[in-house]
C-alpha cells in the first residue's frame, strides 16, 4: 500500500469499511432504494469516490435541489450583473457564481472582464475589509447558499451594523431546503424513495426542520456526513429502515450534527433573516423558503438599495436545469448536455457549479 | 544608480544598456551571451527540440521558487520531456514601469542559478519597460532548445496497451501553494512549490530504461488533464490507480479543506513516465535513486479499451472517469 493509501485512505474513507458497508447494503435491500441527496457535496461525493459502481442497481441516486449555486434563479444572476454595471460597485461573491449566464449569455466574469469589480471571497467575512478600505465604494456581497452559508453572511451583516459601515450592503438569495423539499413533494415532483439529508445544514438547523417528511409523507430520510464511508452509512440506515418498514428521520452524521442543532448559528440567522418567498431555478417561486434581511437590517439590503426588486429573467433557452433539479431528467438526458453545455461554456447552473449535477456527472460520470 | 525600473530602461538606449550589463549580463553571463550580438550564434547538429512558455507568476516570490527560476525549469522541462538535453535559453522581459531595480536583479539571479542547475545557457534576451499597470511587475517569456539525442524519441501518441504508467513524485504542490500563498492559507503541513529542472532525470532514463514511450510533465491541468491528452492522442484507455499516486499530507489536506481535486493541481517539477511493462521496474528503480524522483510510483495502465477514456480506480475501491480540467481552476499560476 502507497503512503497516500496509508495515510489517508483511512477513517471515513477505508476501502475496507467502504466495501463492507457497500456490501451490507447489497444484502439487506429487497426491492428499489431510490434516494434522493439534496446536497451539492453529496453530489460530488458520489461521483466522485464512484460509489454508484460499488452499489447493487437497485439504488438509484437522484440528484436533487441541493448546489447553492444551480437553485439561484436568473433573475438573482441577471440581478447581480447589473450591480456589477453601476459605477463604484465592487460586487463580492464566491467564486462559483462568476460563471453563471443570465438568459443572455452575460455572466459576473463577463462583466469583469469590460471591466466591473467583481472580487471573488473564500469567505463572507472578506467582504467586510473591502468595505472598510473602500470608503468611496458601494461594496455588495452576493449571499448565495443555504442554511449553512447563510449564518456566517448574517454574522457579517451584523458586524457591518456594529461598526456603522454604510457603504456594504447585502444581495440576499440565499434558500432554505425544508420548504424546498416539502414543495417537491406537496406538487408529486418526485417520485422517491428515501432522503439522503445534507449534514451541512442539518449541523445548524437540526433534525426537527425535517419531520415533516416522515409526519406528512411518510418519507424516510437518514442525515449524512461527506466522506465516502459516511455516505455508505445513511445509505445502509436507509436500507435498514426500508426492509424493516420504518419511516424515521436517522441521524447518521451524529459526530457532527445535534439534533437541536447549532443554537448560535440559529440566533444570529434568527436575528438578520426573516423567511420570504424566494424564486428558484427550475422550481419556482416558493412559499417560506428565502433568507431576506429582518426589518432592523433592512438598510443593508442591496435589493432595495439599488432597486433592483423589479429585474426580471427566465432560463436561458433549452435548459432543462429546472428538470435536472427535481431529478426528472439525468444530466445525461439533456439534449444540450456536453454538446451546447460544458463546464467552459455552460448554459445552465448545472454545469457551472463544480457541485453542480451536470458538471458531476461530465466530470465523473462513467 | 535609480533603484526602480523607469520607461527609459527600455528604450533601447543608455540606461537599456546599463540594465543589460548591470543586471542581465552580470548574473546570466556566458560567452555566447557577453558578445551582445543580435542574435545568438548557436553550434548545433541534428534534430532539435524547441519550445516556449511565458511566466505571469503572481506572487513573484513563493515557497519553493519564484518566477525567474520556474521561467527556467518550465521551459528546460518542456524540452527534455521531448527526450532532449536541453542547451540554450531566449529570455524576454516585460517589466512593469516603477519596479524596484532590486525585485528585478532577485528574479534574474534566481533564473542564473537555476539555468546553472539545469545545465543550460541563456543566449540571447529582449527587455521591455511598460507604464504601470500594463503588467503586474514582471513577464517572463523563455525559448529552450535541445538536442534531441536518440533516434526515436518518446511522444504523447506512443502510449499503447501493456505499457505502465508512472510519476516521479507526489501531485499537486505547485498549484496548491500558489494558491495558498497568494490567499494568505496555512496548513497544518507546510506545502512548498516542486519548481524543478527534470533533464538530469530524463537523461538517465533516456540512457537506461529502454523504450521510452511517453514523457509529459504534468504542468497545468495537472495529472488528470496529462494523462486524458495522452489518452486521447494515443487513442488507447488509461487506467489510473488513485491510492497509489503520490500526493503530500499538506496539500491533501489544503485541497479536503478547499474542495481542490490534486489530479487537477499544477506541478512543475514532476513527470509522467509510459513505457512498456518489462521496463517499469528498471524506471521506477532509476527514479527513486535520483533526486527528483524519491517517491516516485507505478500510477496505472494503458490497456485496450475505449479510444481517449480514463478510468480512474478511486481509493476505496469505486470506479469513475477523468476527464480534462475544465476552465481556469486557478490564474496565472506559472
Amino acid at each position: 500500500m502507497s503512503d497516500r493509501a496509508k495515510n489517508t485512505m483511512q477513517g471515513y474513507a477505508d476501502p475496507k469499511l467502504c466495501r463492507e458497508l457497500a456490501d451490507k447494503i447489497a444484502q439487506s435491500l429487497t426491492g428499489r432504494l431510490r434516494f434522493m441527496e439534496v446536497c451539492g457535496t453529496h453530489t460530488v461525493s458520489i461521483y466522485r469516490f464512484g460509489l454508484r459502481t460499488m452499489l447493487p442497481l437497485t439504488v438509484e441516486h437522484v440528484s436533487g435541489p441541493g448546489c447553492p449555486v444551480c437553485v439561484t434563479h436568473a433573475r438573482e444572476v441577471a440581478a447581480s450583473i447589473a450591480l456589477a454595471a453601476v459605477p463604484k460597485v465592487i460586487v463580492g461573491t464566491f467564486g462559483d457564481m462568476i460563471r453563471v449566464p443570465d438568459s443572455t449569455g452575460q455572466s459576473l466574469q463577463q462583466a469583469k472582464a469590460q471591466g466591473a469589480d467583481v472580487r471573488i471571497c473564500y469567505s463572507p467575512i472578506d467582504i467586510l475589509q473591502t468595505a472598510r478600505s473602500n470608503p468611496g465604494h458601494e461594496v455588495v456581497f452576493l449571499g448565495v447558499g443555504f442554511e449553512t452559508t447563510a449564518p456566517a453572511v448574517a454574522a457579517v451583516v451584523k458586524q457591518a451594523k456594529a461598526e456603522g459601515l454604510t457603504n456594504l450592503s447585502l444581495l440576499s438569495c440565499h434558500k432554505r431546503i425544508p420548504p424546498a423539499l416539502q414543495f417537491l413533494l406537496q406538487n408529486q415532483d418526485v417520485a422517491v424513495d428515501a432522503f439522503l439529508l445534507p449534514g451541512h445544514v442539518c449541523t445548524v438547523i437540526g433534525l426537527q426542520p425535517f419531520a415533516f417528511l416522515r409526519s406528512e409523507y411518510t418519507i424516510p430520510a437518514a442525515v449524512a456526513g461527506f466522506e465516502p464511508a459516511d455516505i455508505l452509512m445513511g445509505l445502509f440506515v436507509l436500507a435498514r429502515m426500508q426492509v424493516e418498514n420504518r419511516v424515521e428521520i436517522v441521524n447518521a452524521y451524529p459526530r457532527a450534527v445535534k439534533d437541536k442543532g447549532n443554537p448560535t448559528a440559529l440566533a444570529v440567522l434568527g436575528e438578520v433573516f426573516v423567511p420570504g418567498d424566494a424564486d428558484w431555478r427550475g422550481l419556482g417561486k416558493i412559499q417560506d423558503s428565502g433568507f431576506f434581511l429582518a426589518p432592523e437590517y433592512k438598510d443593508f439590503d442591496a435589493w432595495e438599495r439599488f432597486d433592483l426588486e423589479d429585474i426580471e429573467d427566465k432560463e436561458p433557452p433549452g435548459c432543462q436545469c429546472g428538470q435536472v433539479l427535481k431529478g426528472q431528467l439525468h444530466p445525461r438526458q439533456c439534449p444540450l448536455f456536453g454538446r451546447k453545455c460544458t463546464p467552459s461554456r455552460p448554459v445552465g447552473p448545472c454545469m457551472v457549479s463544480t457541485e453542480g449535477s451536470c458538471a458531476a456527472v461530465f466530470r465523473y460520470g462513467m | 544608480m535609480h533603484t526602480h525600473i523607469l520607461l527609459d530602461h527600455g528604450s533601447g538606449g543608455l540606461a537599456s544598456q546599463r540594465l543589460i550589463k548591470d543586471i542581465f549580463v552580470r548574473h546570466l553571463d556566458n560567452p555566447v551571451l557577453s558578445l551582445l550580438n543580435d542574435a545568438a550564434c548557436l553550434d548545433i547538429s541534428g534534430p532539435v527540440a524547441m519550445s516556449t512558455d511565458t511566466f505571469t507568476v503572481t506572487p513573484l516570490f513563493f515557497p519553493g521558487g519564484d518566477i525567474g527560476s520556474l521561467a527556467v525549469h518550465g521551459t528546460v522541462n518542456d524540452v527534455a520531456m521531448c527526450g532532449a538535453v536541453p542547451k540554450y535559453l531566449s529570455c524576454g522581459f516585460i517589466i512593469e514601469e516603477g519596479l524596484e531595480l532590486k525585485i528585478l536583479e532577485r528574479v534574474v539571479a534566481s533564473m542564473a542559478q537555476a539555468a546553472e542547475g539545469a545545465e543550460v545557457q541563456v543566449v540571447t534576451g529582449d527587455t521591455k519597460v511598460v507604464p504601470k499597470g500594463a503588467v503586474d511587475q514582471i513577464f517572463i517569456n523563455t525559448t529552450g532548445l535541445g538536442e534531441i539525442l536518440v533516434h526515436d524519441p518518446p511522444q504523447g501518441n506512443k502510449a499503447r496497451p501493456g505499457d505502465l504508467v508512472l510519476v516521479s513524485g507526489s501531485m499537486g504542490d505547485h498549484g496548491l501553494t500558489i494558491l495558498a500563498h497568494r490567499e494568505g492559507l496555512a496548513f497544518q503541513t507546510p506545502i512548498q512549490s516542486d519548481s524543478a529542472a527534470l533533464h538530469g532525470l530524463v537523461h538517465k532514463l533516456m540512457q537506461e530504461a529502454g523504450a521510452i514511450h511517453v514523457l509529459r510533465d504534468p504542468t497545468r491541468g495537472g495529472l488528470a488533464t496529462t494523462i486524458k491528452e495522452i489518452a486521447e492522442q494515443s487513442a488507447v484507455c488509461i487506467e489510473l490507480d488513485e491510492a497509489q499516486i503520490p500526493v503530500n499530507p499538506g496539500v491533501e489536506e489544503g485541497c479536503a479543506f478547499l474542495g481542490l481535486d490534486p489530479l487537477f493541481l499544477a506541478n512543475e517539477g514532476k513527470m509522467i513516465c509510459i513505457l512498456p511493462r518489462e521496463y517499469a521496474p528498471k524506471a521506477l528503480q532509476i527514479m527513486r535513486s535520483h533526486d527528483m524522483g524519491h517517491s516516485a510510483a507505478i500510477v496505472g495502465r494503458v490497456i485496450a479499451g475505449h479510444p481517449g477514456r480514463v478510468v480512474l480506480n478511486t481509493g476505496i475501491g469505486g470506479q469513475r472517469l477523468v476527464h480534462m480540467l475544465e476552465g481556469e481552476q486557478l490564474p496565472r499560476i506559472c
